[in-house]
């Protein structure tokens, strides 16, 4: 089978899904999916290729999130124009806590993270700009179609898969280049890799701000859909425990991991909550917790990881019919 | 000085001898074996709703609640090692930081699971109420749990320096291969390591539910609070998480007194990130 085929047939799967299943829960499931994907995808880049574990990544989905809105709210702005401003913001937050921590083991960078996600949902919370604890709305109707405001989520899904194609791409160019060679290679024995001259906290630091900037763009995606933002969905660390445990259980450092992930948990979820109520929350975060467990005990690399090595005994098979 | 300023003070200590009790526990196993626990406020929040449950059923105080929260928690410590941590401290980072932190969440919604997300909290005079002593009003709750954390943080403290169980877990955490060479089992103390940082942790949730509120979510400001004394103490030090306790608790208290109580926990993290900026290993941590 050509290189290829997976990743075909799952565009082809993906471009044909709201059609062939096309309630709206199921559409609204889909574009869950595909924003999710997004989020854990952009995590992947520090969490996975530079094995740098953060477990705040929920202040740069707040940051997107809250720039877009503010945006509208005081300057009337379609909430699609705030973006790069909460990308630029992710990366400046990105530098000014990576440039200490990444220099420090991997667990003062775990610890910065929360501490710092925590501080700004606080900080957040007393700010009347950013409609403190109440949160921001964005536009009730659409002016324009730039608002971006749709009633079916059939539009949110094909943007969204096009957000998605785009991280993944830039995912993939960095793990071709220079720098994914880098970032493998301090992942496998920092200090290996620092004999050998390569500037581990500054490559480091490059992957922190480039999943930083494209986490804000989930964030931000986020936003224009439900149209609003309170201090607990936009910087609660709840959401940097879906982004974590999603690329986690596909498989972190793997391209397609976290869309792994996050086909198999979004759908698991919503259907949980939607079973369950308000109730089901705490189960199922309780189950996120259990399936972490497991994830780091038995399977660190992830079920992606695990299906293609049960796939490889069988090539290694044939090969030797072969010969 | 003025009263008012001695009374806040005052306050301060007794809240950081308490940080202090909770952070040595984190500094203890982070210490011995390069392992960061990301449940180590959720230990304390079951702690206090052991303590709790223990009021609710048997009308018991702290002088009961103490005992058998730290038992129940040196037994999840010990389950934590054994069906956990030590399967995951010599893998990837990613494993070691994503298996303590689901423990986290499992301990953390599987009490909200069961008590809902409402704030509980003991009755005020469980401990003898308030009083006033020199002009200064103390609480009875706060000054009991502050004595017994300094006690117990000096006695881990002499535990690790001055017995012989002590310097066998020191060399262990000095190189686990020589100690095990020397005929000490790094394995098993490791576990008594997991199980002695628990129960001062269960100790220091008993203490704290008397004069806190107690919620399934409240172990995760804990956690903070314990990473910031432990990186302001030094890396695996005893004695500087007890210095660095005391001093974050005065500083709590002062800017809860001078820029209002919503903003003391913004001081706190504030002072995390300045730490890991300008003196990452500690105030008194080795380079």
């Amino acid at each position: 089978m050509k290189r290829g085929f997976y990743p075909s047939l799952f565009l082809a799967l993906a471009l044909a899904y709201p059609l062939l299943l096309s309630t709206p829960f199921q559409q609204r499931l889909g574009a869950l999916v595909l924003l999710y994907a997004i989020g854990a995808s952009a995590w992947n880049v520090i969490g996975g290729y530079a094995g740098q574990v953060s477990v705040g990544h929920v202040m740069f989905f707040g940051c997107g999130a809250y720039a877009s809105l503010a945006c509208y709210v005081h300057f009337g702005w379609p909430p699609l124009l705030g973006l790069p401003l909460g990308i630029l913001a992710s990366i400046g937050i990105a530098a000014l806590i990576g440039t200490p921590t990444l220099r420090l083991s991997g667990h003062y960078f775990s610890m910065a993270t929360i501490a710092v996600a925590e501080l700004l949902r606080l900080v957040v919370t007393n700010i009347e700009l950013l409609g403190g604890a109440v949160g921001l709305s964005g536009p009730v109707m659409p002016r324009t179609w730039l608002d971006l405001s749709f009633t079916s989520a059939l539009p949110y899904y094909y943007f969204f898969l096009a957000v998605l194609l785009f991280v993944l791409w830039v995912t993939w160019r960095m793990e071709q280049s220079r720098m994914g060679y880098y970032l493998r290679a301090i992942k496998d024995n920092e200090r290996a890799a620092r004999s050998l001259g390569v500037e581990a906290g500054r490559y480091k630091l490059y992957a922190f701000m480039l999943s930083a900037g494209l986490t804000s763009i989930a964030g931000s995606l986020y936003a224009i859909m439900f149209g609003f933002i309170d201090p607990e969905s936009g910087l609660g660390m709840l959401t940097s425990v879906k982004m974590l445990i999603m690329a986690a259980l596909g498989g972190a450092g793997l391209l397609f991991g976290p869309l792994v992930g996050a086909v198999i948990l979004v759908p698991l979820e919503e259907i949980s909550n939607t079973l369950l109520g308000g109730k089901g929350a705490g189960l199922t975060f309780m189950a996120y917790g259990a399936i972490i467990m497991v994830i780091a005990r038995f399977y660190p690399s992830g079920i992606l990881k695990l299906l293609q090595d049960r796939l490889r005994p069988s090539a290694g098979g044939r090969q030797s019919d072969v010969a | 000085m003025s009263l008012s300023l001695v009374q806040i003070l005052i306050s301060g200590l007794l809240l950081g001898a308490v940080y202090a009790l909770f952070s040595s526990g984190l500094t203890l196993i982070w210490g011995m074996m390069n392992v960061v626990n990301f449940a180590h406020g959720d230990f304390v929040m079951i702690a206090m709703y052991t303590a709790f449950i223990i009021w609710k059923l048997l009308g018991g105080g702290p002088l009961l609640a103490m005992p058998m929260a730290a038992v129940v928690l040196a037994t999840i410590g010990i389950i934590a090692y054994l069906g956990l941590v030590r399967h995951i401290m010599r893998g990837p980072m990613l494993a070691q930081i994503l298996g303590t932190f689901g423990l986290a969440l499992l301990l953390r919604y599987g009490m909200f699971w069961g008590f809902g997300a409402n704030f509980l909290s003991l009755p005020e005079d469980l401990v003898g109420g308030t009083f006033e002593w020199q002009g200064l009003r103390l609480q009875s709750s706060r000054l009991l749990g502050g004595g017994v954390a300094v006690a117990l943080t000096l006695g881990l403290h002499f535990l690790l320096t001055r017995t012989s169980l002590g310097s066998r877990m020191l060399a262990v955490s000095e190189d686990a291969m020589a100690a095990q060479l020397m005929g000490i089992r790094p394995d098993h103390m490791q576990a008594v390591a997991w199980a002695l940082a628990a129960g001062m942790t269960g100790i220091a949730g008993a203490l704290i539910a008397t004069f806190f509120y107690i919620s399934p979510t409240v172990g995760e400001n804990l956690a903070i609070v314990a990473f910031v004394t432990v990186s302001l103490g030094g890396f695996g030090s005893v004695p500087g998480a007890l210095v660095a306790g005391l001093l974050i608790g005065v500083i709590e208290s002062f800017s809860g007194y001078l820029i209002g109580a919503v903003y003391k926990d913004i001081v706190v993290y504030v002072l995390f990130i300045a730490v890991l900026w300008l003196r990452p290993q500690g105030l008194m941590g080795k380079n």
